[in-house]
């Protein structure tokens, strides 16, 4: 899970979204999908939609061979799968979450903040030894922001799978709801 | 319809009866107690009591390959469950369409290892089409009717029903849906079929072969598919699946290609420089080395599965869509196109076919052998039923005899398991094809390891007085591993000889069924005589076959499709 950027640029990756049915057990499904058929998973975020009987997943997918299209048409199979795609290079957003925890002197404290107003990031906590940093965005610019924190000792990372949308007016609806 | 207050497990066997199911194969545990109970009171359904679940899913199995209908089996919790899992696999490999209901403990106890509790939802998720965990009773008429319909249409395959006891036992008002409502099951393609492009790859065509799978029994598209093989006039081919799917009589039928295919069906299919695969998927069984696979061939492929399509061979023209609905198009698109560029010229195609034909045809040297050849007794059965019995087999040396000599000249005339290749599918599968076609002659060719899988249901086929003939092709090894440790493992024949076989005619007898024996050839007709006419309940036939007869000609695993060993 959460390869890092370098990585992810060169290989056979994608970005895929799902939209399913909002039951239990659907997340197995998927999973045991990919991991059947031999599809890596990167990275796999799952959250309510503006519908609350679907929900998204964003999966970022790390193919050896096969052509995408083949684990789309497999998704395509599962019943609860209203829909999938994968999500243009060129034509869609992305972003990641991190919370990053970092054991250090008080006497550091500005020097972080001045990093952290850099990637607009955010101090969520501060205690006199420890502060917590929060980002979002790409996931290349969270990997900058871990490495440039590095040296100050990162404690404890928690990082979010991707999700992503499209841009522009285009919708991933589910097939008995498009006019 | 009014609304009728009844338990879960009343509209159970409502729903089988609003479905026309009439057969259905299981065994009774503590929490589908509930279930028998009110199947006690169905006055439409025949409950056929297995004496092992894995058999009850191959029944099932048999019969729904047999009729076209949706096949039925029960299991209760736990180890009736799980012993569901390879029928459950076998049928989501070969597509058969199976409705398979289980109950599972108490709602309140699952998750907290109870007696008899299986995550069998979770166990069965990835071999089954669709499956279902039913938490409220109210939901029981609507996923009934779900699991039929998801069972029998495109691509068919089993679905699995799981039910805690207590919902069972809780009421409803019974209303049965009359149609289904799924937004998530098979989309519309997106494409306009390229029928057209297709037809065009047909014309221009001067080496063309027609390849036929397990589809077309699936998609029960017999008609279409022999019209649009007359039209193209093309030599076809088939998988182990695609037996039946025209006539193996007919002239233009080179029959079974593949491992154990003949060496002229494999170097026509290699030869070619137009597969037209209908209903089929590329099995590695068929292909030999994928990549050196008919390397000069355009594919036009035609399936009901879109992820069927290239995922192998990429297919130069892809059509996606039902056989039935879909081939009569592409039919009329190919006539359309022959009518106005006139057809192809493949009589040379053909010259070079027949000489394949010629020079390597599929025989059988018994002259000069002291025993039997399993492929004569093959042969014999074959001639004696006048290639009318609906034959089934288990998985092994004898199976591939029997799809190389036994002629399929009818659909659903050749029952076996292909996809998962599953030992001891051939007495269960031969119990479910008899109560389906209660007027056929059902004959079983077997091997003494498959047999003895499977053999406990011998009481099952007596207590049914179904008159099916097994005839065991008794090689008293595993013949088919046997066969690579001899070929490929330097004659290590590691744990393959089955040496203390029982006595299958004493066995037979104390199931209460026909035992027989052929030990020589001057036995084996007058065994098979009496076999088939023997219509007081099953007939178990044991023919002592040379032990060390190979099926030929194969191509080893992993080499190209016109790399065969053995055979003329």
């Amino acid at each position: 899970m959460a390869e890092k950027t370098e990585r992810l640029e060169n290989g056979n990756v994608h970005t895929l979204s799902l939209l399913v049915e909002n039951k239990p057990a659907v997340l197995q499904r998927i999973a045991s999908l990919f991991a059947r058929r031999g599809y890596n998973i990167e990275s796999l975020a799952v959250g309510p939609t503006e519908r609350p009987e679907y929900s998204r997943m964003t999966v970022v997918v790390r193919l050896t061979q096969k052509p995408v299209e083949q684990a789309v048409r497999q998704l395509q199979k599962l019943i609860p799968v209203m829909e999938v795609r994968e999500l243009s290079p060129h034509d869609k957003l992305e972003r990641e979450l991190v919370l990053i925890k970092i054991k250090t002197p008080e006497k550091n404290h500005a020097e972080l903040r001045a990093i952290a107003e850099t990637y607009q990031a955010q101090i969520v906590d501060v205690s006199p030894d420890a502060l917590m940093i929060e980002a979002t965005g790409t996931a290349s610019k969270l990997d900058a922001l871990e490495e440039r924190l590095a040296v100050f000792g990162i404690t404890e990372l928690c990082r979010s799978g991707r999700i992503a949308l499209e841009r522009g007016f285009k919708t991933l609806a589910p097939p008995h709801l498009k006019d | 319809m009014a609304k009728e207050r009844m338990t879960g497990a009343q509209a159970v066997i409502r729903a089988l009866e609003l479905e026309g199911v009439d057969w259905l194969f299981g065994m009774p545990g503590g929490t589908i107690l509930p279930i028998y109970d009110a199947l006690f009171s169905s006055k439409k359904l025949k409950h056929v009591l297995i004496r092992h679940e894995q058999v009850g899913g191959h029944a099932a199995e048999g019969f729904a390959h047999a009729t076209g209908r949706v096949g039925v089996c029960m299991a209760t919790s736990g180890p009736g469950s799980t012993n569901l899992v390879t029928p459950l696999a076998d049928a989501y490999m070969d597509s058969v369409p199976l409705v398979a209901i289980t109950a599972n403990v108490p709602t309140a106890l699952i998750g907290t290892d109870a007696f008899q509790e299986a995550d069998i939802t979770g166990i069965t998720m990835p071999i089954t089409k669709h499956n279902y965990l039913v938490t409220d009773v109210n939901d029981i008429p609507r996923v009934m009717k779900e699991a039929f319909h998801i069972a029998r249409t495109g691509r068919p395959g089993p679905v699995h029903i799981d039910i805690p006891k207590d919902v069972l036992n809780m009421a409803l008002d019974f209303e049965y849906p009359e149609e289904v409502h799924i937004p998530g099951y098979m989309p519309k393609p997106k494409e306009e079929p390229r029928l057209a492009e297709a037809a065009l790859l047909v014309r221009s065509s001067v080496r063309p072969v027609v390849y036929l799978g397990g589809g077309v029994r699936a998609g029960n598209a017999f008609a279409e598919i022999f019209e649009f093989c007359e039209l193209v006039g093309a030599p076809v081919v088939t998988t182990l699946h695609g037996k039946g799917a025209f006539p193996e009589t007919h002239p233009n039928c080179l029959g079974m290609f593949g491992m154990h295919g003949s060496r002229y069906a494999n170097y026509t299919v290699q030869g070619s420089d137009l597969i037209v695969a209908l209903g089929a998927r590329f099995d590695d069984r068929v292909t030999g080395k994928l990549s050196a696979f008919a390397p000069e061939a355009k594919i036009v492929h035609l399936d009901v599965d879109p992820a069927e399509l290239s995922k192998l061979v990429t297919a130069t023209v892809p059509l996606v869509g039902d056989l039935k609905e879909l081939l009569p198009r592409f039919t009329a698109a190919t006539k359309k196109e022959f009518e106005e560029r006139g057809r192809p010229h493949i009589e040379a195609w053909w010259e070079r076919v027949r000489g394949w034909q010629e020079k390597h045809p599929l025989t059988i040297n018994q002259a000069g052998e002291k025993y039997i050849l399993p492929q004569t007794a093959v042969r014999r059965i074959w001639e004696k039923c006048e290639g009318r019995a609906i034959v089934t087999t288990g998985v092994g040396e004898h199976q591939m005899w029997a799809a190389q000599f036994w002629k399929v000249s009818a659909p659903r005339q050749f029952i076996t398991s292909g996809g998962l290749g599953t030992m001891g599918f051939c007495l269960p599968a031969a119990i479910g094809i008899q109560l389906g076609r209660p007027d056929a002659m059902v004959v079983g060719i077997d091997g003494d390891g498959s047999f003895q899988m499977t053999l406990q249901d011998l009481a099952t086929a007596v207590d049914q007085k179904l008159p099916i003939k097994i005839f065991i092709l008794n090689n008293r090894f595993l013949g088919m591993v046997r066969q690579w440790q001899e070929l490929f493992y330097e004659r290590r024949f590691s744990e393959t000889p089955l040496s203390d076989i029982p006595d299958f005619v004493k066995l037979a007898e104390a199931y209460k069924c026909l035992g027989l024996i052929a030990r020589t050839m001057e036995e084996l007709d007058g065994v098979i005589d009496r076999a088939l006419a023997h219509r007081e309940g099953p007939c178990i036939v044991d023919i002592r076959v040379k032990r060390q007869e190979k099926v030929y000609p194969m191509v080893p695993a992993g080499a190209p499709l016109n790399d065969m060993i053995g055979g003329n």
